[in-house]
């Protein structure tokens, strides 16, 4: 049946899940970069969530979703054989792949598996991917082995330093584009001040890097501009002419002022939640 | 006319309405709509004039004349099936038509000032008829043709264009699949027109007499991206038609633009329409709270979007419009509501730039004083900017309602479409075809920003063509 739960597994208890969900039409369509907008109950709102892998002849596709407010909590109430009531996709403009040699996927927190599917797109269009993932701790780390299927080197950065590189993950990136001057791109997915960084530091460097950002979104068809971001100093909807964007041109400190927009209406409705669920 | 003459037309009949400090804070319909009296003592006002002009004023050529003489012989049942001979959505036009432009605006009796009241008399006969099955209340005829699953028909979009073109090919058995990419079908009348105009409720019962008849809704189907033009053919199907409207908001580019605290009446209306937050936190989507609120443009959108925002509880709301009251494009009845529920207008003055504290919140704007030069190609005077003079009006929210223009998601991913310079998609206004075979289009997608009922025209028109190549 159409947007049912085929699989779920648990990669961080109570934080990050992903769900295998049975979508042809989204599973065929579906290009690395894409996203879906999904909506839970009657009463719900649309969140946007990016796809994190497909299965066409399966007619399946992959999301992984962090619990951060109340609708990702109701979300990971969800288990195998439940349905989502609204699941609308592929949307976005998909990663622009193409054979060009070196490339660097860099991946933060759940960003990671966001990453992995442009990463697993850039290994099929026959790139050598090198892959740089960072968390706070090495539980926190996401599709490590799904990556490693797929790069040549995986380089992972923890906070705590309990695997690899103790610190964060551009002061891997830095180095790993010294030691690789081929490399022709970086692609950066995960939370705003990492992508922000990861922006500085490629900036000395002669390489094209790409960010998929994560603006709040209501339709993701383009038809309110909930989502807008500067780029270059233009307006652009990240929904439609998005989400990835040239990476040195983003307004990086505005895009992280407009996340915070609904905060106080966020929290209380996290709170509500909580005391309804006990 | 002479003199005498005048004298003796009895004013129309008006129509009960929600007091306007009770409705001012509330979600209800504002306008109750006309009891059987008041729709028939309305009705025989008419003149029955020999030449209907009436009815060329309407963008789908309902039989006005024919409908009110029904009405005033009090035949409900017949007039509705005159109406609905060339109307799909009576109940939906009779609230939401600028009637004072098309039927209304031809009237015999419009130089008086008291044209008869069709739009008011379409809403009563609609909200008052209750067809025997859904067939009579797309046709008027108790039985319809099953529809032909071999004979499909696809549409992408569900607003006005759409329903009508499913409603006309459906009644003749040809079976139609809508696909819609918000969660909900109804276009702009389920995210854009609020419910204090029109009632979800109505647009609801249109939306399932069109299921009773056949016609499937897949709803999260986003055309071009979902589903592509190129794999419904593939399928089987033997049309297209594309209907995807003008919702792409426009903003001025203008400095403080992206501060927290500036929407796209787009969203604002979304947020609270289709989303219901107006209702939250019952409902998960959150709506921003403005306590000085302002809108920016002049037209329907911008007051819907003010009466919203007054509805939700600002003490404060003031639409910015560049030129002076009279030009603005808003209907005139729409404008008085406002006014009469508190709404101010802050005319001849066009923002400049917005202002935020530290946090990115918006907190004043800076408007620049204007005044009415030359008349433009439009005929209406355009304005000028005073050298100068600009002031700074305290304001925690702006809603940004100067327009749309056409949705680029299916335009984008289907490039062999032709578009005009806009973007909008060319279609030959006689049959609505595209430059693809089978591919027609209409409503807003082809004309830009436009009304309900000329997007059912054009429905109306790719139906009519579409069912003739079928057949």
């Amino acid at each position: 049946m159409l947007n049912k739960i085929l699989k779920k597994r648990i990669l961080i208890p109570d934080r990050v899940s992903e769900l295998t969900i049975y979508a042809p039409h989204i599973a065929r369509n579906a290009r690395p970069g894409n996203f879906v907008v999904l909506r839970l109950t009657e009463k719900g709102e649309r969140i946007p969530l990016t796809i994190a892998d497909k299965d066409p002849e399966k007619g399946v596709i992959v999301i992984v979703y962090l619990v951060l407010g109340k609708t990702s909590a109701l979300l990971d109430t969800f288990g195998q054989g439940d349905i989502i009531l609204d699941l609308c996709g592929p949307l976005g403009k998909p990663t622009e792949i193409r054979k060009q040699g070196q490339v660097i996927c860099v991946g933060g927190g759940t960003g990671i598996a966001a990453m992995h599917h442009i990463a697993k797109g850039n290994y099929e269009a026959g790139n050598e991917v090198l892959s740089v993932i960072g968390a706070r701790s090495k539980d926190l780390l996401l599709f490590k082995p799904e990556l490693e299927k797929i790069s040549s080197k995986v380089f992972v950065a923890t906070d705590d330093g309990s695997m690899g590189h103790k610190g964060f993950v551009t002061e891997v990136l830095l180095k790993c584009l010294k030691e690789n001057p081929d490399v022709k791109e970086v692609v950066a997915v995960g939370p705003v001040p990492m992508m922000k960084a990861v922006a500085g530091v490629t900036a000395d460097f002669d390489v094209e890097t790409v960010v998929s950002l994560n603006s709040i979104m209501v339709d993701g068809v383009g038809m309110c501009g909930a989502c807008r971001v500067s780029v270059g100093g233009e307006t652009k909807f990240a929904c439609v002419d998005g989400p990835e964007f040239d990476a040195s041109k983003v307004d990086f400190d505005e895009l992280m002022m407009r996340l915070n927009a609904f905060k106080p209406q966020e929290e209380l409705s996290m709170e509500l939640f909580k005391k309804k669920t006990g | 006319m002479t003199k005498k003459k005048k004298t003796k037309i009895k004013p129309r009949v008006s129509m009960p309405m929600r007091d306007a400090v009770q409705r001012g804070r509330i979600f209800s319909e504002v306008a109750l709509g006309y009891d059987q009296n008041q729709a028939v003592a309305e009705a025989k006002r008419c003149l029955q004039c020999k030449k209907d002009t009436c009815k060329t004023g309407c963008p789908v050529d309902v039989d006005c004349k024919s409908f009110i003489r029904l009405v005033a012989e009090e035949n409900f049942q017949e007039a509705f099936k005159v109406i609905k001979d060339t109307n799909s959505l009576p109940a939906i036009c009779g609230r939401v038509c600028p009637q004072e432009n098309q039927c209304e605006g031809t009237c015999k009796l419009g130089p008086t000032g008291q044209p008869i009241a069709i739009g008011r008399l379409e809403r009563f006969v609609a909200d008052n008829f209750y067809a025997r099955n859904s067939c009579e209340q797309e046709t008027g005829f108790m039985e319809c043709i099953l529809p032909d699953e071999n004979l499909k028909v696809a549409a992408f979009g569900s607003g006005p264009s759409s329903l009508t073109l499913a409603g006309y090919l459906s009644a003749r058995g040809v079976k139609v699949t809508v696909f819609e990419a918000l969660h909900e079908p109804g276009g702009v009348l389920v995210y854009g027109i609020p419910e204090f105009r029109l009632p979800k409720s109505v647009v609801k019962r249109e939306v399932d007499s069109l299921k009773h008849l056949g016609v499937e809704f897949k709803c999260n189907f986003v055309g071009g991206m979902s589903v592509t033009i190129d794999e419904l053919f593939a399928e089987g199907y033997k049309a297209v038609f594309i209907g995807v409207g003008a919702g792409l908001p426009r903003f001025m580019n203008l400095p403080g633009e992206n501060y927290v605290g500036v929407y796209s009446a787009n969203e604002y209306l979304t947020r609270v329409n289709l989303m219901h937050g107006y209702k939250f936190p019952e409902y998960d989507t959150p709506v921003p709270k403005g306590n000085n609120v302002i809108v920016i443009g002049g037209g329907n959108v911008a007051m819907d979007a003010a009466r919203t925002a007054y509805r939700l509880g600002a003490s404060s709301v003031k639409v910015v419009y560049r030129r002076t009251k009279g030009e603005m494009p808003v209907r005139l009845e729409e404008l008085e509501h406002a006014l009469e529920e508190g709404i101010e207008l802050e005319i001849l003055a066009s923002p400049v730039s917005f202002s935020g504290d530290d946090h990115g919140h918006l907190k004043s704007v800076l408007l620049q004083k204007m005044e009415l030069g030359e008349p433009d190609a439009s005929g209406r005077r355009r304005p000028v900017p005073i050298d100068g003079e600009v002031y700074e009006l305290k304001t925690d929210m702006a809603i940004m309602a100067v327009g749309t223009g056409a949705n680029r998601v299916l335009t984008q991913t289907t490039p062999q479409l032709e578009l005009n310079k806009w973007g909008n998609i060319k279609a030959d206004p006689s049959t609505g075809e595209t430059n693809l075979p089978m591919v027609f289009a209409g409503g807003d997608i082809v004309t830009g920003a436009a009304t309900v009922v000329e997007a059912m025209g054009a429905g109306r028109i790719a139906a009519r063509e579409i069912l003739r190549r079928l057949k």
